[in-house]
């Protein structure tokens, strides 16, 4: 096994989308994903169990795109990853089944990885080696949270995260409420684009002295969704015209205002030059542009991922696991759980007693 | 030829080793554990150790045998996706059995009624004359199956679990799918060397359309 470069193949199957990504040391070749986003999109939300057996019914042909992709067989890799957690209990438990068969047809060693940190770990497919110590800060649909990397391979500590609503969970319900598609990430972010990010002001959730104190690196979105709903029903029973264009703006402008406030000073208060943002909200231009410029003022680097490796993919399960496997991390046993909570300090399963 | 049979359509979780050969089927070594929830824990090591207890590799398997249920979804997908797994990467067929068969075949002469659990007070089940099913496999309340049953005996642990509703003596044997049964079931298929079949579950219920619930912060301080 080349420890340096080490072909990993990697499974996610945390949510709705089936990845199978194959990795080279910090290489990417290949990132198949087959979404069930879709079917869905009509109940405004992730259903788990159609996720659940839509994951069941793309595995095989995933795994067949990803290796044609890679043009590598099973039997080349150095090791099998998935996402043991946390994510959907049932979605989870398809990914991890595989994981083991393959890996145990293929006589592999296998890893049971934190989805958390293969969301840090993919950015070194664009960007190369991670400094360590970083902060990186994940956002997304289903998770909000602060992280100090001390050390890729084990050592992941949270900082905050929300106590409410994630990110993600925010954009696709104020978008509900505009009339725009699910997910709403997207189209709130073009929204944005013609309307005026200073018309309505909106709360910034746990930024008050006083909340600071308990939740400096926390975040809260529900009350800011709260705040356009209402601003929302007020200009509707005033029989006035919603302005979708600047309530999507300055909702847009509250979120990107905290996230990034909070992160850049996660980074000064631990003396950390390094920011990594990652998760399907990272895809927002707006949050890349503020993040980078406010923290251009304090010498601190941000990185971001480009948006298809922001969102779960496989990939970033399997830069995990090259990661781990470089730095000589033990691998998983064939009884590992999937753990839907899986606590964000666990990077990966060792053993279940570890766990 | 050396092929390897699973089943997590119920709560037991079922992999065995067995030896198809032009007369029968020889069991190798068989695993059998009743885990609740824990299918996606036990089945590989169970695999790992039917193969191993033999000698064996998986490079040595001929073909896969998998129980498509019906069962409570969240298990029986790790049997199904296991076993699709196995066959893609050791590029051998994969071969589709119904999991209420795997009990009827070996549940003895006359008319009887195979019953699991369902969950959420139901039943799946099916009739079978002579270990040959009658009916197509449903789900149902134990009662609704009660009123229309014309059956010497009952086996399966939803048998178990209604016999009072049921009305019918349950004999004890089989309680689980049987894994030298469910590859029985598929042993002229192997020895044609018929084609590979997807393994696709018998749900026989529409998901659940309630989406998933805000999550719980990942961490707090
Ligand atoms: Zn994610």
């Amino acid at each position: 096994m080349s420890v340096d470069e080490p072909l990993v193949l990697g499974i996610e199957t945390s949510c709705d989308e089936t990845g199978i990504g194959v990795v080279r040391g910090t290489t990417l070749l290949a990132d198949a994903v087959a979404s069930s986003m879709s079917e869905h999109a009509r109940y405004g939300g992730v259903v788990p169990e159609v996720a659940s057996r839509a994951h069941l019914a793309a595995m095989a042909g995933t795994m067949r795109e990803a290796l044609d992709t890679a043009g590598v067989r099973l039997s080349d890799v150095d090791a099998v990853a998935v996402t043991a957690g946390p994510g959907l209990a049932g979605a989870l438990l398809v990914g991890v089944a595989a994981a083991k068969a393959y890996a145990l047809a293929a006589n592999k060693p296998l890893y049971g990885v934190n989805h958390l940190s293969a969301h840090v770990a993919v950015d070194t497919l664009e960007h190369g080696p991670l400094p360590e110590p970083a902060i990186a800060m994940l956002v997304s649909g289903g998770h909000s949270s602060l992280l100090m990397v001390e050390d890729l391979a084990g050592r992941v500590e949270p900082l905050g995260a929300t106590i409410d609503d994630a990110a993600g969970e925010a954009f696709d319900k104020v978008a509900r409420l505009l009339g725009l598609p699910f997910p709403g990430g997207p189209p709130i972010d073009k929204a944005a684009r013609d309307g005026d990010p200073v018309a309505i002001d909106f709360p910034r959730g746990l930024t008050s002295p006083r909340d600071l104190q308990r939740h400096r690196f926390d975040f809260s979105f529900s009350g800011l969704k709260t705040a356009v709903a209402r601003w929302v029903e007020a200009r509707e029973r005033s029989g006035e015209p919603v302005p979708v264009d600047d309530v999507a703006a300055s909702f847009q402008e509250a979120v990107c205002d905290v996230l990034s406030r909070k992160a850049i000073d996660a980074c000064r208060s631990n003396g950390i030059d390094t920011l990594l943002i990652g998760g399907g909200v990272a895809a927002n231009s707006r949050l890349r542009a503020m993040a980078t410029e406010r923290a251009e003022r304090y010498g601190i680097r941000v990185r971001v991922p480009r948006p298809k490796l922001c969102t779960d993919n496989g990939a970033m399960v399997a830069a995990l696991g090259s990661h781990l496997v470089a730095a000589a991390v033990p691998p998983s046993t064939l009884d590992i759980p999937a753990d839907s909570s899986l606590p964000v300090t666990t990077v990966s399963l060792a053993n279940r007693i570890g766990a | 030829m050396l092929v390897l049979g699973v089943d997590t359509a119920t709560a037991a979780v079922t992999a065995v080793f067995a030896e198809v050969t032009d007369d029968g089927v020889r069991e190798l070594a068989t695993e059998v554990t009743v885990a609740g929830q824990a299918h996606g824990e036990r089945l590989a090591p169970a695999i790992e150790t039917v193969l191993t207890a033999t000698g064996h590799a998986p490079a040595d398997l001929s073909a896969v045998v998998a129980g498509t249920g019906p069962g409570p979804f969240t298990g029986l997908r790790v049997g199904l996706v296991t076993a699709t797994a196995l066959g893609q990467t050791l590029a051998i067929p994969t071969y589709d059995v119904c999991t209420l068969d795997a009990l009827g075949a070996v549940a003895g002469p006359g008319r009887v009624l195979v019953a699991t659990d369902a969950r959420r007070k139901e039943i799946y089940w099916a009739s079978y004359l002579d270990g040959v099913r009658q009916t197509e496999p449903a789900v149902a309340k134990p009662a609704e199956v009660a009123a229309g049953l014309a059956v010497d005996r009952a086996v399966g642990d939803g048998a178990a679990k209604y016999a009072e509703v049921l009305g019918v003596p349950v004999a004890d044997e089989p309680r689980y799918p049987v894994g030298t049964a469910l590859v029985a079931l598929a042993a002229d298929r192997i020895r044609a060397g018929a084609p590979t079949e997807t393994l696709v579950p018998r749900y026989l219920r529409r998901p659940d359309v309630t989406p998933a619930a805000a999550p719980k912060p990942v961490s707090t301080r």
